[in-house]
């Protein structure tokens, strides 16, 4: 569904993505995960159009689409959500879905009945004439994903919807986000939550400094050395294993 | 869809009220003020459209509403055309004017008081022109031969005027209100709020910015028509100067830009202050201006929502006191 090969960006004499490749096939939930300053955002704002590879291609259902507007893309069916949430701070939650909503519904009645439908789904319905900016980081949090929801995208890019969130609220978020799959939207998320990443995706990326290190499914990677040390630092992984191989297990 | 509060019904109650005023008190300083304040009204609405809806302040909106009044002026007495379609023209070349300008300035990116500058400069810059050129009457201004009557558009007293431009706002207060309940007003808002999320969510900013330019330069045409329909005379500094686009900008701030009733309710409280200064305090020329900014600074300190949204605070208590009724009932 989406094809990502040889994706490089740099910012001035930064390297943030080198040579990095990604393949998203339909239906699935496919995490990017990496340490802070991977790239993994970078990436991101690539595959949305909303910055210009210096190399690779992006193919999305087909079409090239990197370099391609953000709204352009949007309406291909492939919608990120920002992992700073952007909420349109002065209207009420209905209101901020049903800006989504208009982009295939031009009647203003249909985009209002069918934002109340969308939040409903991520279990914003009681919250629905609240205004945005009254909203707390784990509302503002849903919000992000019901907007992104409501252009009904055929590929929804979640950038860190868990980030900032109590164990309780991602519990509560990770059935949304099967739900939502299960719906029939693929999915690729970027994360740091590893309870979430564990427990959704069924096959991962791990950016490190740029680039790709590993890819499989969250079982192998957190048993795969290097992925440890990009994390923990240099030797960690031996660290680990002669110290808490039940460090694992809860894998 | 949020139902009207009782603070918009309040609004629209004295505005109607107002509108009627002319009419039931009548005398000639009161229907000469009340054809000004009207006509600025419709100035505003126009403002509203890419100022309030799309969050694009402009700072030269008189760029519009003078194209609008020059076109149709040079197409009466140049080509000697019929006046309601030099007026069609007129009002077609400000929505012209309102797409070149935002089509040029939002192509480079333009915000915030970059975009406001640049719409600043269009106005000036059309200002010279029209005090340059023979073709725009240069120094002197363009006159209209009176000739009253509908068929040429014109009016035998200010009664008849006041309500063409009466007519005039309510139709420009419906094409407001068609806007900012369609998808293309949906699209200002968001766009308005945060132009990145309103592309992630598959919003094309610049066309949406381009075509608010398009409404707002054609409502602000027909205000430049209007007023030389009702005057007869325009020359450079009433059509193009920045008093207009001061003015257009004024209304919707006090009123509460965004809103559908503000940029009406904030034009006709600045008029009426503007007015009681005049009569209170006398003559120095430009007096109202400075009692203008006065209550513009006021209404930024206190009321950054405008008039209307003091308007909409009448509406909280009473919601919540009945939300809170109907959930104890649940």
């Amino acid at each position: 569904m989406l094809s990502a090969r040889g994706i490089t960006k740099r910012f001035g004499g930064l390297l943030a993505v080198s040579d990095a490749s990604i393949e998203v096939a339909e239906g699935k939930i496919v995490a990017v995960i990496g340490p802070n300053g991977a790239g993994k955002t970078t990436l991101f704002a690539i595959m949305a159009g909303f910055l210009r590879p210096n190399a690779g291609t992006v193919t999305f259902r087909g079409a090239r689409i990197d370099g391609m507007a953000p709204h352009r893309i949007c309406r291909l069916g492939l919608t990120r959500t920002f992992q700073i949430v952007q909420p349109f701070a002065g209207l009420t939650v209905r209101e901020n879905i049903a800006c989504g909503a208009h982009l295939h519904h031009a009647k203003r009645a249909d985009a209002l009945a069918r934002a109340a439908e969308i939040a409903a789904q991520v279990g914003m319905e009681r919250m629905l004439d609240q205004p945005a900016q009254d909203l707390t980081v784990a509302g503002r949090k849903r919000l992000e994903l019901a907007r992104a929801l409501a252009t009904e995208p055929k590929l929804l890019l979640l950038d860190e919807v868990m980030a900032g969130l109590i164990p309780s609220e991602v519990a509560e978020i990770i059935p949304t986000i099967r739900r939502i799959r299960d719906s029939g939207v693929t999915i690729l998320l970027i994360e740091h939550v590893m309870q979430a990443v564990m427990s959704l995706s069924e096959e991962a990326y791990v950016l490190n400094q740029g680039r790709i290190i590993a890819h499989g499914t969250p079982q192998q990677l957190v048993r795969d050395p290097q992925v440890i040390e990009a994390y923990l630092g240099h030797g960690a992984a031996e660290r680990l294993h002669a110290g808490h191989p039940g460090a694992q297990a809860h894998a | 869809m949020r139902r009207l509060g009782p603070g918009e019904g309040v609004v629209g109650i004295l505005l109607a009220l107002a509108a009627i005023s002319p009419f039931v008190l009548p005398s000639q300083a009161w229907i000469g003020f009340a054809v000004n304040a009207v006509l600025i009204s419709v100035l505003s609405i126009a403002w509203n459209v890419t100022g309030g809806f799309c969050g694009q302040m402009s700072f030269g909106h008189a760029a519009l509403y003078g194209t609008g009044a020059y076109a149709a002026a040079m197409l009466q007495l140049r080509l000697g055309l019929n006046p309601y379609l030099a007026g069609i023209v007129g009002i077609a070349a400000g929505a012209a004017m309102g797409g070149f300008i935002g089509a040029l300035a939002f192509r480079y990116g333009l915000r915030g008081s970059y975009f406001a500058l640049v719409t600043l400069a269009f106005a000036e810059v059309l200002r010279i022109l029209a005090s340059s050129f023979e073709i725009t009457g240069a120094g002197s201004g363009l006159t209209l031969p009176f000739r009253p009557g509908l068929a040429n558009l014109q009016f035998p007293d200010r009664y008849a005027a006041y309500v063409f431009v009466l007519i005039l706002c309510i139709l420009a207060l419906a094409v407001s209100a068609a806007v900012k309940g369609s998808r293309l007003g949906s699209n200002m808002v968001a766009v308005r709020e945060n132009e990145e999320a309103a592309g992630a969510i598959g919003i094309d900013a610049f066309r949406v910015k381009v075509v608010a330019m398009i409404i707002s330069g054609a409502i602000a045409g027909a205000a430049g028509v209007a007023y030389l329909q009702i005057q007869l005379f325009i020359d450079a500094p009433i059509a193009y100067g920045s008093l207009i686009s001061v003015e257009a900008l004024l209304g919707p701030i006090i009123g509460g830009a965004g809103t559908l009733l503000g940029p009406v309710v904030g034009t006709v409280v600045l008029h009426i202050v503007g007015e009681v200064v005049k009569t209170g305090v006398g003559g120095a020329p430009g007096l109202n201006l400075v009692f203008y900014g006065i209550v513009l600074l006021l209404i930024l300190r206190f009321l950054p929502n405008g008039l209307m949204g003091l308007a909409g605070n009448l509406r909280w208590p009473a919601r919540t006191a009945s939300a809170a009724r109907s959930a104890e009932a649940r």
